[in-house]
């Protein structure tokens, strides 16, 4: 799941340099910097061409912020004749209020594994009709059993990215290989820790830590994380979630917690980082497409999502974002070897195994985690 | 006819009050004193006494009241001296003070955030000249440079507007019957541009007191203000119930903090900012 906090909205350096050059009134270096940054990246994807953008209708897609490479949506519009609107969202939080209210409706919306459980309780999505959508055959079965655990029987979405959550230090400013989300309460690296800035993610880590459920609703286990990040406070720099990536790059601090998709990245522009998920265990998160009961077009919105599952769309988005993706067929058209076979975007089925998802917890365990969050620096 | 005219000219304000603050006002009380099943409740103001929130509501007041001090020590000498420039173009160097507002603060925040970082700007520049590193980012000593860099433009105009209209001859006449220049100051000019002081503590103290995004961008979410608490429940529960009965909270401390100032302010009313 591509979350984002708050700051990050207006915190890519990218963005800043952008903004500023906005500012000072020249509008040329935007088109200029857009190009440039997608020509890194090689597309070879070609549309058939067989239609123009509208003949075929329209589908309104609802996506994270820098979750596709924008580049296929061009080829979608001219393969199947179905003009995308595309729009963005920084959070589930953020997603689901407009969704749930259908005060945009939204054809296709891509939230992540517990509130698409949210979703389905709460009866604001579509079953999908599977004949419309056979590229499903390019996704591998093992993420489809995965996601099972908030859509059982997958029957309202489709796999789109995934990933883990794990630690990401910098080895010449250890003194050992990390293995353990320990390193994170270890007054050895005080001011030398990033820690992340989302509440479920930061108990999952305690509690994992603990030896206790990531999907605990048990007051007493929680106020035991609690303590123990009480305990970690005084020791982190702050608390981030996209920063991470270019403090880490930048050698701001020995040690962050990250989002592995995030971690192929700072690899990357910086060698001496390394990605681990600890041995206690993590999180692992599949973001899905899903189709809302207020949809207009239900259809357009399965051929989006077909083609989303087409291997080679899912490798030019995969080269784009870097999140891991649960198609096969795509992994396989992968040419760099160290690119496939990496842990970091592949991790194998011993590493899956310690994983948990995230499950949706009900409003008053949400609200429960957010009250002793925000405990965290009474001591 | 004339009352008729002023009532039309008045509609357009008068539709934008209703529209834009009389409704969401209203919207705010309702929210924040029912509950998620939409029965009445005091639950949503009571939750400002759990620990945590009490000391993000204190934590706060604290730093504004830190940083309003910090902009009126800085903002008085400065819109003195601009006052007293016999340049003929000092409106000129008002506005190189107001310059910065051109551009957007959240721009400039982050800006402060590359500047202040372990490895930013200023710790490059300092380890250059092999001088003592500075280590503020993520402390409320940062929030609080934020705050004041941020809001001074807000401090400096009233000020200066006040003090640019008092009239020379009354400073003259004080000299005049002997008054020295410090006795001219606390007993002519100061009393005079009390307006424009009052109106700039509203201006930087307001602000302050309600900033989430200077807090979330130089504190690194390790220092909590009364602002990031209510944010959260919006964005991260999607209560607005409890966020707007925290908000109900902090609007009577906007209210308290503006009666006590506004004792004070015995002149025809504040000076505008513009």
């Amino acid at each position: 799941m591509k979350k984002k906090n708050l700051s990050s909205k207006y915190l890519h350096p990218l963005g800043l340099a952008l903004a500023a050059s906005l500012a000072l009134g020249s509008t040329a270096t935007l088109s200029g910097c857009g190009g440039g940054d997608d020509d890194e990246i090689p597309f070879t994807l070609e549309a058939a061409g067989n239609y123009k953008a509208g003949d075929n209708g329209e589908v309104y897609v609802y996506n994270w912020g820098e979750y596709i490479d924008e580049r296929v949506i061009d080829v979608f519009e001219k393969d199947t004749g179905i003009k995308v609107y595309y729009n963005y969202f920084e959070e589930n939080e953020d997603m689901y209020p407009i969704v749930a209210t259908g005060a945009a409706k939204y054809d296709v919306v891509c939230p992540s594994d517990y509130m698409i459980q949210k979703m389905i309780g709460e009866d604001l999505l579509l079953p999908l009709d599977f004949d419309n959508i056979p590229n499903i055959v390019n996704i591998d079965p093992e993420y489809l059993k995965s996601a099972e655990n908030f859509d059982p029987g997958n029957l309202y979405s489709v796999p789109y990215c995934w990933g883990t959550v794990g630690i990401l230090y910098n080895k010449t400013m250890v003194e050992e290989p990390i293995d353990s989300w320990g390193v994170l309460f270890d007054e050895k690296y005080s001011q030398e820790i990033l820690m992340i800035n989302s509440v479920r993610d930061a108990f999952m880590i305690t509690l994992t830590y603990l030896g206790y459920s990531q999907n605990t609703t048990n007051e007493a286990e929680l106020d035991e994380a609690l303590a123990l990040l009480q305990k970690q406070y005084p020791l982190v720099q702050g608390y981030f979630v996209d920063q991470v990536r270019d403090k880490m790059i930048g050698g701001e601090a020995a040690i962050g917690v990250i989002y592995s998709g995030e971690a192929i990245y700072t690899q990357r522009e910086n060698e001496d980082l390394v990605y681990v998920v600890p041995k206690e265990g993590s999180n692992v998160w599949i973001d899905g497409w899903v189709v809302p009961k207020t949809a207009q077009n239900k259809e357009n919105a399965e051929a989006w999502i077909n083609f989303c599952c087409r291997a080679d769309v899912a490798l030019a988005n995969f080269n784009y974002i870097t999140y891991s993706t649960p198609n096969k067929a795509a992994r396989a058209l992968i040419t760099d070897d160290d690119i496939r076979n990496s842990e970091i975007a592949f991790p194998d089925s011993e590493i899956l195994n310690r994983c948990e998802t995230f499950r949706y917890l009900g409003e008053e365990a949400e609200a429960m985690y957010l009250n002793k969050w925000n405990q965290r620096g009474n001591k | 006819m004339n009352r008729k005219n002023t009532f039309l000219l008045s509609t357009p304000y008068g539709l934008w009050m209703l529209g834009f603050t009389i409704i969401p006002l209203l919207m705010i009380l309702y929210y924040g004193l029912t509950g998620q099943n939409g029965g009445f409740t005091l639950e949503n103001i009571g939750l400002i006494a759990t620990e945590e929130n009490l000391r993000a509501l204190w934590l706060s007041i604290r730093l504004s009241l830190i940083s309003t001090l910090l902009c009126l020590v800085i903002a008085y000498p400065l819109a003195m001296i601009l006052r007293n420039t016999k340049f003929r173009n000092s409106r000129f160097m008002v506005m190189l003070f107001i310059m910065p507002m051109w551009m957007n603060s959240l721009l400039r925040i982050i800006a402060w955030q590359n500047i202040l970082e372990r490895k930013g700007v200023l710790n490059t520049f300092l380890e250059l000249l092999h001088l003592p590193t500075l280590n503020i980012i993520n402390s409320p000593a940062a929030i609080v440079l934020g705050m004041v860099y941020d809001f001074l433009p807000f401090m400096i105009l009233p000020l200066y507007n006040t003090l640019v209209k008092i009239d020379e001859n009354v400073i003259n006449a004080a000299h005049d019957l002997g008054a020295n220049n410090f006795y001219t100051f606390t007993k002519i000019i100061f009393p005079l541009s009390i307006p424009g002081v009052i109106s700039g503590i509203t201006m930087v103290f307001v602000p302050s007191l309600t900033t989430f995004v200077i807090s979330d961008i130089l504190g690194g979410s390790k220092v909590l203000l009364i602002g990031n608490i209510i944010e959260q429940q919006f964005q991260k529960l999607n209560n607005w119930h409890s966020g707007s009965g925290l908000s109900l909270v902090l609007m009577i401390f906007v209210l308290i903090s503006m009666a006590l100032v506004g004792k004070y302010d015995k002149g025809e009313g504040s000076a505008s900012v513009w």
